[in-house]
């Protein structure tokens, strides 16, 4: 590596994967050339990871405003959505895929720590997280072991954190064969009041780094998650951090701790480009300047230069400002919970970030040149509409041939590795530390938290079919939107807004950048219709090897409120003799469904019908349904449709049922097509007239489907499966085929 | 009831001691291993040896066996992995004083949720834990209370809580605590807390010379 003071050229630019455009723009906004350190930062805040320059025009068309939004996306490092009773949730998801590519253990762990970061730094406690994963064909020989490590990884860091994992989703493609996708999501509640701004104001005060001590992990990580992955990728392990999970947890304490003193001005968590991206961003953020020396920062190995320390991301550190005079309230805490608290640098009103080495300035930049919002690079791509796609949504699957056996069909979708019992992971993962879990662990649409000290609760899921998105990305990224609302509505919570973690292929790309922007077409449109907003995430590009883009994944991370945590309600089949019924209407939805692709091996034909109006209707009626304590159980169609509903509301609730449909044709979309707008709910006796009546009022088609009970799932003539059968595939399938 | 801070060498004339679950120092080392090195142990040791009511749960058991308070270890799960799940136990020994509200033979459902809570002595602690009643909780299945799968963790005897000989110091691996209200799953752990309640409200102050 080239010393702190070796004279910079358009190589020494192009080597950090700056484009000549690029250069050009710094060597104008600095009207010289850069020195070394420089020219590290500009590399990395101005990397992709960092700046989102290709992709935040169009994230701005996002809707991020609305009655509950107390902090809008983009202004802090998660939006903050009211609550009620001086509460409010913030909550954000975020990639950590190529990481995990290459060590997936560390990979996992880091990005599930800096998740919890970014919601406290904002103030708020975590409450829960949620993940959500890719992994590529089970028969890959990497795929077991990349997902036995990502999944050791979260549990190791999410348990002796201390937070619940509540919820998530796995499924397999061959397309990430090479680059699985790891998301991990973190949901945190604040007091109004004791919110935590990310800004370095009033010239003189004092800035802090506390927690860890600054090694040399993970130096261009920012830069290593803005390229594709390569053979080459392996050589880069350096660049993936390695977690500590107690000393975040230490760093959590203090750091609330202080939020409750007056001493505190602003505090930024350290996550990609570390030092030099929160000494930038927090005065960028607050119209001031920022001068740092990096001789005062605690550091593991006594040689690092200037370079090293600003771009280490070194884990569970952070950035904070005090209010001149309060110095020794943060060291005392900081001492109390046994952390570094280095005073390094001090607020200045130049706005400029200049950083000391041994007395000397290296490096002064304009601190707004280097952000997103400011100077950082804003470019528009192109995007082309892959020709292909014509004839994967023109595929009609109605001339295939119907199955001789359904149970047979039903089996085998119910051991599909995309369907089949998450039992293993999740059982890795502590889903009751807190003692507020209400629903979580796996059988269930969506983690439902209790709010401490209150009687409210949240509900949370994540999700996204990113084979309904490559066929009609619009469409199924709305349909994952939508998909996310009728989860929380089914657990009976009202939904209150997204974060979204858009995983994509390389944007330089016209035909990847169309899925893109297609997608966020698709999610602003559902997100109108639903009245919610968007409160942050992130945007993952570059998720491509040698063997391809893997599948356009925008994963999409829904929160809803339950005013009273009690009225949640389960996806099992809770006593004998109740009444099954579906709300809404099945359609022939089999394009891009399940079914075809486990039992014709086809991934083809156009994706569920997307209708808003029809979701809407349904996801106000189901809250009102678990409110008024008229159903038992809910449960949305989604992947196998309905037998596999039905199969997993028995399974969950362990007693079988039986299901009697008056019709002998259109026995395939019965089954299996993935109708949106559909879920299958239970009641009493007692409550089918309260049922019909709620329905008819919020026009929602009803249909009564059978009785809950005995010890088979039982469909017409169609399906008999004892109980125990489907149990036992469902259940070990995936650990089994995956050999773990 | 207060928080003692882990820095803290009192315990500030208490009556009773709950070590919760959680991961001391990380477990790293070994689960309960640097805990045991922390200011607060001897005051909590001498407070035990006392007769005064000691109960720690998950973490906190494994923090009593490492200090000696309890016999036997805490190892690694069988399948070598954490395990977060719903379990059955069976109350064994209803006559001490942490189980008093519970009755023999009672199944009591809690979650677990450890890596390091695999139960193990050497043959003759296990034979005179189990002869003198020490073993107070033991895995069932929670439906089929005779099934073999009913032991998550591999635990010998599948020994899931126990007393030390004077029967005031209490450690379970399942979670009374994330048990302890029906809204999130059970209440079943509430009557262990009444009934640590009760004893150390009932206990006489130890006198302490620290």
């Amino acid at each position: 590596m080239s010393s702190v003071y070796s004279p910079v050229s358009l190589d020494t630019a192009l080597s950090h994967g700056l484009t000549p455009q690029e250069y050009e723009q710094i060597l104008e906004i600095l009207g010289r050339t850069p020195t070394f350190v420089e020219l590290g930062i500009f590399s990395a805040m101005w990397s992709e990871h960092c700046s989102y320059k290709n992709s935040i025009l169009e994230l701005k068309r996002f809707p991020k405003s609305g009655k509950r939004v107390l902090v809008e996306a983009g202004e802090e490092n998660a939006g903050l959505i009211d609550i009620g009773d001086g509460l409010a949730v913030c909550f954000k998801i975020e990639s950590h895929n190529h990481p995990s590519a290459i060590e997936p253990f560390q990979g996992a762990a880091t990005g599930v720590g800096g998740i919890l970061r970014d919601i406290f730094s904002m103030g708020a406690r975590p409450i829960a997280c949620l993940n959500s994963l890719r992994f590529g064909d089970l028969s890959h020989p990497r795929t077991a072991q990349l997902l036995d490590g990502v999944v050791r990884g979260i549990s190791h860091y999410g348990n002796c954190f201390g937070v619940p994992t509540v919820g998530g989703e796995i499924y397999f493609d061959p397309s990430y064969n090479e680059n699985p996708l790891v998301n991990a999501m973190a949901v945190g509640v604040v007091e109004v009041d004791k919110i935590i701004k990310g800004a370095a104001t009033g010239a003189g005060n004092p800035v802090f780094v506390v927690g860890s001590s600054t090694g040399r992990d993970g130096i261009h990580g920012a830069s290593f998650a803005s390229e594709d992955l390569s053979e080459a990728s392996k050589e880069k392990r350096p660049s993936v951090q390695i977690g500590d999970p107690f000393k975040e947890k230490l760093l959590l304490e203090a750091s609330l701790e202080l939020a409750r003193t007056d001493a505190l001005v602003g505090m930024q968590d350290m996550g990609a480009a570390g030092i030099c991206c929160s000494c930038s961003e927090t005065p960028a953020r607050g119209g001031t300047g920022l001068k740092l020396d990096v001789d005062k920062v605690s550091r593991r190995e006594s040689s690092m230069n200037a370079y090293e320390i600003c771009l280490s991301e070194s884990q569970e550190r952070m950035l904070v400002i005090l209010k001149k005079g309060k110095e020794h309230l943060a060291k005392d805490i900081f001492s109390k919970w046994d952390l570094h608290a280095d005073e390094v640098g001090v607020v200045t009103d130049d706005k400029l970030f200049t950083i000391l080495e041994n007395g000397n300035v290296v490096g002064q930049i304009p601190a707004d040149s280097l952000v997103l919002g400011g100077g950082a690079p804003q470019n528009r791509r192109e995007h082309a509409r892959p020709a292909h796609l014509d004839a994967l949504l023109s595929f009609d699957p109605t001339h295939l041939p119907d199955p001789d056996d359904w149970n047979e069909a039903l089996l085998a979708l119910l051991k599909s590795p995309n369907i089949a019992s998450r039992r293993f992971v999740f059982e890795q993962y502590d889903h009751t530390i807190g003692a507020a879990t209400a629903q979580g662990g796996g059988a269930s649409d969506a983690g439902v938290v209790r709010i401490p000290g209150t009687q409210k609760g949240l509900a949370m899921s994540v999700d996204c079919n990113s084979r309904y998105v490559s066929v009609d990305p619009r469409r199924g990224a709305a349909l994952a939107v939508l998909e996310g609302a009728r989860n929380v509505a089914c657990a009976g919570a009202i939904p209150v807004g997204i974060t979204n973690c858009l995983n994509f292929a390389n944007p330089m790309k016209p035909e990847n950048y169309y899925f893109f922007h297609e997608s966020v077409t698709g999610i602003s449109d559902a997100c109108v219709a639903l009245d919610i907003p968007v409160t942050g995430g992130n945007v993952s590009f570059y998720n491509e090897s040698a063997s391809g883009p893997v599948r356009p994944t925008p994963v999409i991370g829904m929160v809803g409120v339950l005013e009273d945590v009690s009225h949640h309600v389960g996806i099992g089949f809770k006593e004998e003799g109740d009444f099954i019924a579906l709300l809404g209407s099945i359609g022939p939805d089999l394009g891009c469904s399940e079914y075809l692709a486990v039992y014709h091996n086809v991934v083809a034909g156009a994706p569920p019908k997307l209708d808003l109006e029809a979701n809407l209707r349904l996801i106000r009626l189901l809250p009102e349904l678990a409110k008024q304590g008229i159903v038992r159980s809910a449960h949305d169609l989604s992947e196998g449709g309905l037998a596999v509903a039905v199969s997993e509301c028995s399974l969950a609730g362990n007693i079988g049922c039986l299901l009697t449909f008056p019709w002998k044709e259109q026995v395939v979309n019965t089954l299996f097509a993935e109708s949106q707008a559909c879920a299958l709910v239970t009641v009493s006796h007692e409550q089918w007239p309260a049922l019909k009546r709620a329905a008819e009022e919020h026009v929602v088609p009803l249909q009564m489907l059978g009785r809950v009970g005995g010890e088979l799932i039982a469909i017409n003539d169609w399906i008999t499966l004892p109980l125990e059968l489907a149990r036992d595939l469902y259940d070990n399938s995936l650990a089994d085929s995956l050999g773990l | 009831m207060r928080e003692v801070f882990h820095k803290e060498t009192d315990l500030h004339n208490c009556t009773g001691v709950l070590l919760p679950g959680g991961f001391s120092y990380g477990d790293y080392l070994r689960a309960g291993a640097l805990a045991k090195m922390s200011p607060i142990m001897p005051a909590i040791k001498r407070f035990a040896e006392q007769g005064g009511p000691v109960m720690g749960i998950c973490n906190g058991f494994q923090i009593l066996c490492e200090t000696g308070l309890l016999p036997g270890a805490l190892m690694l799960n069988k399948n070598l992995r954490f395990i977060s799940r719903s379990v059955g136990m069976r109350v064994e020994n209803s006559d001490t004083v942490f189980t008093k509200h519970l009755w023999q033979g009672q199944i009591v459902r809690m979650p677990i949720a450890h890596a390091e809570g695999n139960y193990t002595a050497d043959p003759e602690t296990i034979r005179q834990l189990e002869e003198r009643q020490q073993v107070v909780f033991r895995y069932v299945d929670p439906v089929r209370h005779d099934a073999p799968n009913g032991n998550p963790n591999g635990s010998t005897n599948a020994i899931a809580g126990i007393v030390n000989a004077s029967g005031n110091v209490l450690g379970l691996m399942p979670h009374p605590d994330r048990a302890a209200e029906n809204i999130i799953g059970s209440a079943d752990g509430f009557p262990i807390f009444l009934a640590f309640a009760e004893a150390a409200q009932s206990a006489t102050r130890v006198e302490h010379s620290f």
